[in-house]
């Protein structure tokens, strides 16, 4: 596979972040934590180093990274839409509220829209019950969200531009 | 003591005792199919995951795995109930609703643990059909990964992290998906992987095979402007009679050379030969490495490792490219023989190298890799062109119809078909090391061994022992069979606190014995066991026993090498290896 | 409490935080400060208060009135009126849905009337991030009695006296736990915290992290004393940050009060409390499972035994509990075993907290004392089914449990009646469905759950489970058998009986509580291919009204895959082959003209 060279700048962040859990193995999962908040996501080229750093074997950091959903390989949209599709929001009508994002934006779970903008995930219980149906975009909540809200959503923030 | 009551039967067993094997010691055959145990080699694969071999405990809610279920005092055990057949069986049918139904044209067919259960249980229908996983073929040079066949077994990836060590396969992803597979479901062959095989040599289906190279051999043997050779490694002889329904441990050396004469071969030639040949190499260098040690030449560098398994090297390449100068720089015996085939012997023929097609037989998969090395060719012509396992040979012979249990003793052919025992033993561990040690004692004391058997170098413990007395002068040898303990030396030596002189180092548990490319084992450890006391015998029975007393080997230095590790010789039977971190 | 005279108590649980609770904190100190207020009003945010249906809930002290829906455009009206003038806002007070009486208070809610507050005690009452506030409502004293009174053999006995059983859904005898890990020989023992709440549609143990963190920690380290273990983890969801981070201000807070760390309370005991993340893997909520998670490998379950208390975390002694069974412990040391088990029946001690969610009018978090039956909680607490609509069936225990029906609606609720009922206790969800809720594909809907959760590692759950589903999801495309059913129990029945986990022994409950509560759902799937609730798309049927039809063309226009036809100005048609039952042509038409069955 073609072999993308990181950043020498990432490289030592990556390091960093191992040493502070003294690049121990069994603190795999913390560090993967750590460093998916600072990259956004968990390419192979990540994985690698940070199999070095641990004294790993990568095929073992990738079983982990594929067995816990949190973790990802693909980069996120700009604005991550997480459907909640816990019990109370699928009776409160969380799927018709996901098929319609997912005909807005033309992208199925997992995916992210062509211009980055818009990723796509469904999740299980936020604890908002009381809101249900939940969207999240971000961080920010939407409760009781219906279908012809759903363009709403998307519109808002279609507009807004995300300064680095 | 424990007892227990397994189908209405009385058993008593010890702490510790799994139902499993409980059943087992009074006659009752629990089947499995995840659960693999190679007795008194500390390899077990429980993962207690295929739940083919529940059983229902009295009192208990719901079925037991009998492989890792201990017993336990008063307790009662039903293993072929009604609820507990029909629960094996929906769980074999649900293997087998995720499993290609392509028996016929698989590789493993007839070999299959999985096509066996359904017959066993006299499967007829698949009553829940539905999505198969679908994943991508991967082909390396020596290893084939048809990972829709994958039942989750995990065996391949205990033999490749816990035995192995080498850490390239493991569970990835989740559920439905879950499967095993390197990291990033890359291809072998951007992985680290040695190509040790033993992946292969657990595999329960067609998962995990060798690349079949059958069809290449039959076109060179059909193909009558090309002059094909063949030479058979040390271990084939101690196993191929196991794909004809013979005893493990029955040595079919004539038999085997009389097959592939049948075949076509023009030449049936001895891996032995150049195992002869390797000691010579190998033990000169040890010895130069010695005296220089102990004249004080601070830079030598001690332990001398052997270097005839490619997957080691290959394992030593990708984890400690650091300890790259301490291997013996010898070829293998497969190399060393290609080497001198396509010169020595092509020469003798009046052939250019290009007209003869050098094929070997070998117990092992990564020999294919090994003769697909660039640095093993010359103009883009290999040394070795083709490298069958003892399988493989084996389909040959079924293929052309060779009744071979009925087939006379025949010899090799000369110059490069004779050896001495010592090339036999090169099969086992322990073998290379012990090779070695004949000739260098003698060619170090000046004076004749006292005795030809080292039993302290023998024996199937992963790591061992021993100190040899070279008339006054102790020599520390150790032995490691298996990547995971080879590892254990090689941190010694990287820690600089190693004891040894010379190591002897195999990637494969037993050795070549035990190597990928093998009849199947299904995890009976006896097989093995068998093979070794049979690789002896034949050494035992050899009139000559020191590799340096092999006359065609003499000749060979005398017609054409000179002497060892002359130049000549050091272009044609050394190598050099690579940093692959 | 003491230097003010009055305290304003904002809900900072999710649900509230995410309908802007922080923003009406914001606004009551902004606004209080601005009259010269706030040294006398003091405002706080608490834990969730349960109500979660009627948040963003704000509560008044000392007067105890209870507002509810409040915006950060109320605040100032609540400040100007109630706290200045004495006025109660009216408008955002509770209206009784009976007969539109207003209630100030919450002890006059039926929401809380039947419910007893022992783990959720401090939730809604203090401030989560203030030790001090614990330690007011006997926080730490019942650690104190413990280090300086007792020996661990004698509070293992008050657990065990209590009745007290896992939370977490096993109903394990938590003292009978502690005593294993006491007896078992290792050089070092842990305490784990099963912080990895993964039940879609539960909330408890996240409530009670937010809202009374200080109490798990004071479990966790009479645990410790008890089974001699002087470290302590916490595996909570990566996907709780407001819990992870008042975990994390409590257990510093602790250290510095020297209630956590070394010789605590100066009785040589130390214990300490470390924070692991779980990564978003439900199985993770099996103690083996977990454990392997919190070493960095694969959450895969291994067979038991060994049980962690033998084995466990790094191959040590561990005792894992829940939550919700740590935060009962400091009562139960406080007040005793005997005062324990009064709550309760016979062999279910003391109270539950469940997430009462779905079509249920108060949507929110409830504590009862077992025994209370499904009927006191959706009728009396829950306030029953939403929109008037008629109940259908309410399931507990989450992807593990099943479906009840009406008929068990008088069951008293605890671990051994729910199982005979065919459902389980579960770690608390409880959701409740009205009969626009296909059974069918209710059941689909939990098995897509577990399909999605499973580990992978035994083939039963991995792939008996993926053919469940793909024999419901034949059902409700309407293409379903009389033997697929027969195909459901069966398979169901050995995915039970040979899984390796308990993930997978339960997976198929679901299907098969559903199957023997709503056979005749089932049967109108597979014998008359209609869904009775109207909920399997597949099995909608679209068609136009000649009548009503104006030939406006606008479905036409709509129809993503040109199913329908027609002519400018007269009725048109769908064509029931091309037709994939979105619903456009329904949603766009003007004139009621699309029909649907």
């Amino acid at each position: 596979m073609p072999k993308i060279k990181l950043a020498e700048k990432t490289i030592e962040l990556i390091k960093e972040i191992c040493a502070s859990f003294d690049n121990k193995e069994g603190e795999l999962i913390n560090v993967l934590h750590q460093v998916q908040s600072k990259l956004g996501y968990l390419p192979a080229e990540v994985q690698e180093v940070i199999a070095r750093e641990l004294n790993m074997s990568v095929a073992k950091v990738y079983g982990v990274v594929t067995f816990y959903s949190f973790f990802t390989m693909k980069p996120q949209g700009e604005f991550p839409i997480s459907i909640c599709m816990g019990t109370a929001c699928y009776v409160r009508g969380a799927e018709q509220v996901l098929s319609e994002f997912k005909r807005q934006l033309k992208i199925e779970v997992g995916q992210t829209t062509a211009d980055g903008k818009f990723s796509l995930s469904s999740l299980r219980c936020v604890g908002a019950c009381g809101l249900a149906p939940v969207v999240m975009v971000g961080e920010k909540v939407f409760g009781r969200v219906t279908s012809p809200q759903v363009l709403k959503i998307i519109e808002e923030y279609k507009e807004v531009n995300v300064e680095e | 003591m424990i007892n227990l009551i397994v189908d209405n039967k009385p058993v008593v067993v010890k702490k510790g005792t799994t139902v499993l094997q409980a059943a087992s010691s009074i006659g009752i055959e629990i089947p499995t199919l995840c659960h693999m145990k190679l007795e008194d080699m500390d390899i077990e694969n429980k993962p207690g995951g295929c739940r083919v071999c529940v059983v229902e405990v009295m009192g208990r809610k719901n079925l037991a795995p009998a492989c890792v279920t201990l017993a336990t005092e008063g307790m009662e055990v039903k293993t072929h109930s009604i609820r507990v057949v029909n629960a094996r069986r929906t769980v074999v049918e649900l293997i087998l609703s995720d499993h290609p139904a392509d028996c016929l044209i698989c590789a493993k067919s007839g070999n299959c643990e999985l096509q066996d259960m359904a017959h066993h249980l006299g499967i007829r229908e698949i009553h829940y059909k539905g999505e198969q996983s679908t994943y991508r073929e991967d082909t390396s040079p020596a290893i084939i990964r048809e990972i829709n066949k994958c039942i989750m077994c995990r065996r391949c990836e205990m033999m490749c992290n816990e035995v192995q060590t080498v850490g390239v396969l493991s569970a990835v992803n989740r559920g439905f998906n879950a499967v095993v597979a390197p990291a990033f479901e890359m291809n072998l062959d951007h992985s680290v992987c040695t190509y040790c095989g033993q992946c292969v040599a657990v595999c329960p289906t067609g998962a995990l095979t060798e690349v079949d190279q059958t069809g290449a051999v039959i076109r060179a043997l059909s193909d009558p402007s090309k002059t094909v050779i063949v030479q058979t490694a040390p271990a084939v002889r101690a196993a191929l009679g196991e794909e004809f329904h013979m005893e493990a441990g029955t040595l079919v050396t004539g038999k085997m050379a009389a097959a592939l004469r049948r075949l076509g071969f023009n030449y049936v030639f001895d891996t032995d030969f150049a195992a002869d040949l390797t000691i010579m190499e190998e033990g000169t260098e040890l010895l130069g490495r010695l005296s220089a040690y102990m004249k004080g030449d601070k830079n030598v560098k001690l332990p001398i490792l052997t270097s005839c398994c490619p997957a080691w090297v290959k394992f030593f390449e990708h984890q400690f490219p650091e300890l790259k100068d301490i291997p013996s720089t010898a070829r293998s015996p497969q190399q060393m023989f290609g080497a001198i085939a396509k010169t020595y012997f092509a020469e003798k023929l009046k052939l250019k190298r290009e007209e003869l097609v050098v094929v070997s037989i070998m117990p092992c998969v990564a020999k294919k890799y090994e003769s697909s090395r660039e640095e093993f060719s010359m103009n883009g012509n290999p040394d070795v062109d083709y490298a069958l396992t003892t399988r493989e040979l084996a389909r040959l012979i079924n293929l052309a119809n060779i009744d071979f249990r009925t087939l006379p003793d025949e010899n090799f052919d000369q110059p490069l078909g004779e050896s001495s025992g010592a090339g036999v033993i090169f099969g086992t561990t322990g073998g290379v090391i012990e090779a070695a040690v004949r000739t260098a004692y003698e060619v170090f004391t000046g004076k004749p061994l006292p005795r030809l058997d080292f039993e302290e170098l023998r024996g199937m413990d992963g790591l061992r022992k021993a100190t040899i007395d070279f008339n006054g002068t102790p020599i520390n040898i150790g032995i490691a069979h298996g990547l995971g303990n080879a590892r254990k030396l090689l941190e010694e030596i990287k820690a600089g606190t190693s004891e040894f002189h010379a190591i002897e180092i195999m990637s494969c548990p037993g050795g070549c014995i035990g190597g990928g490319g093998q009849p199947y084992h299904h995890g009976d450890v006896e097989i093995l066991k068998k093979r070794q006391r049979a690789i002896y015998s034949e050494d035992k029975n050899k009139k000559i026993r020191k590799s340096h007393e092999n006359p065609y080997i003499k000749k060979l230095y005398e017609e054409f090498l000179g002497e060892p590790m002359s130049e000549k010789a050091h272009h044609l039977l050394h190598t050099k290896y690579f940093d692959r971190s | 409490m003491a230097d003010y005279n009055m305290h304003v108590l904002v809900c900072g649980g999710t649900g509230c935080k995410a309908s802007e609770s922080e923003q009406i904190k914001n606004n009551f100190k902004k606004y209080l400060s601005e009259l010269g207020l706030a040294d006398e009003v003091q405002v706080i945010t608490t834990g969730c208060f349960g109500f979660c249906e009627k948040g963003p809930i704000v509560k008044i002290l000392p007067d105890n009135t209870f507002y509810t829906q409040v915006t950060p455009k109320d605040v100032w009206e609540i400040v100007e009126e109630h706290i200045v003038k004495g006025r109660k806002v009216k408008h955002l007070l509770y209206k009784d849905p009976k007969n539109d009486h207003l209630i100030p208070d919450a002890t006059g809610m039926d929401f809380y009337k039947k419910q007893i507050r022992i783990a959720l005690r401090n939730c809604g009452f203090i401030n989560p991030e203030n030790v001090e506030e614990y330690i007011a409502r006997d926080g730490y004293a019942a650690l104190g009695t413990c280090l300086s009174e007792k020996t661990p053999e004698e509070v293992i006995q008050v657990v065990k006296d209590s009745g007290l059983r896992g939370r977490g859904g096993g109903g394990f005898p938590t003292g009978l736990k502690w005593e294993l890990t006491r007896k078992a020989a290792g050089d070092q023992k842990y305490v784990v915290c099963n912080a990895d709440e993964g039940d879609p549609g539960a909330f408890m143990d996240r409530s009670i992290l937010e809202g009374d963190p200080h109490s798990v920690i004071e479990a966790m380290a009479i645990c410790g004393y008890c089974v001699g273990a002087d470290k302590g983890l916490v595996y909570i969801r990566a996907e709780y940050p407001l819990a992870i981070q008042r975990l994390k201000v409590a257990i510093n807070q602790a250290k510095e009060y020297g209630l956590l760390g070394t010789d605590i309370l100066g009785t040589g005991f130390h214990f300490d409390i470390e924070l692991k993340y779980g990564a978003g893997a439900f199985v993770c909520g099996e103690e083996t499972a977990l454990i392997h998670s919190m070493e960095g490998l694969r959450g895969e379950p291994t067979v038991k035994p060994p049980f962690p208390a033998e084995s466990g975390y790094l191959g040590k002694p561990t005792n894992v509990n829940n939550v919700e069974t740590f935060a009962n412990i400091p009562v139960i040391i406080n007040k005793g075993a005997a005062w324990f088990s009064a709550i309760g029946t016979e062999k279910s001690k003391g109270t539950k907290v469940f997430a009462l969610a779905g079509n249920i009018n108060n949507v929110g978090l409830i504590e009862v004392p077992m025994g209370t039956t499904l009927r006191e909680v959706i009728y009396d607490i829950g306030g029953g089914i939403k929109d008037g609509k008629e109940f259908k069936s309410v399931q507990t225990g989450g992807p593990s449990g099943g479906c009840l029906t009406k008929d068990f609606l008088d069951v008293p609720i605890d671990y051994d009646n729910l199982l005979k009922a065919g459902s389980m206790m579960g770690s608390g969800g409880m959701i409740v469905m009205d009969e626009g809720d296909c059974m069918v594909s209710i059941a689909k809907f939990y098995l897509e759950f577990t399909l999605e959760e499973s580990c992978g590692k035994c083939t039963p759950c991995r792939i008996g489970n993926k053919r469940l589903h793909e024999i419901l999801d034949k059902i409700t495309s309407g293409k379903g058998t009389r033997e697929d059913l027969d195909r459901l129990r069966i398979l169901g029945n050995v995915i039970k009986d040979t899984s390796l986990c308990g993930l997978g022994q339960t997976s198929p409950n679901p299907v098969l509580s559903t199957l023997d509560n709503f056979m005749d759902e089932y049967l109108a799937h597979v014998d008359e291919h209609k869904c009775p609730a109207g909920q399997c798309k597949k099995l909608l049927h679209y068609s136009i009204d000649d009548e009503k039809c104006t030939g406006c063309t606008l479905c036409f226009r709509n129809c993503p895959v040109g199913a329908i036809s027609g002519e400018k100005r007269s009725p048109h048609y769908i064509d029931q082959s091309l037709c994939i039952k979105c619903g456009v042509c329904l949603e766009k038409c003007k004139f009621g003209a699309v029909l649907i069955r």
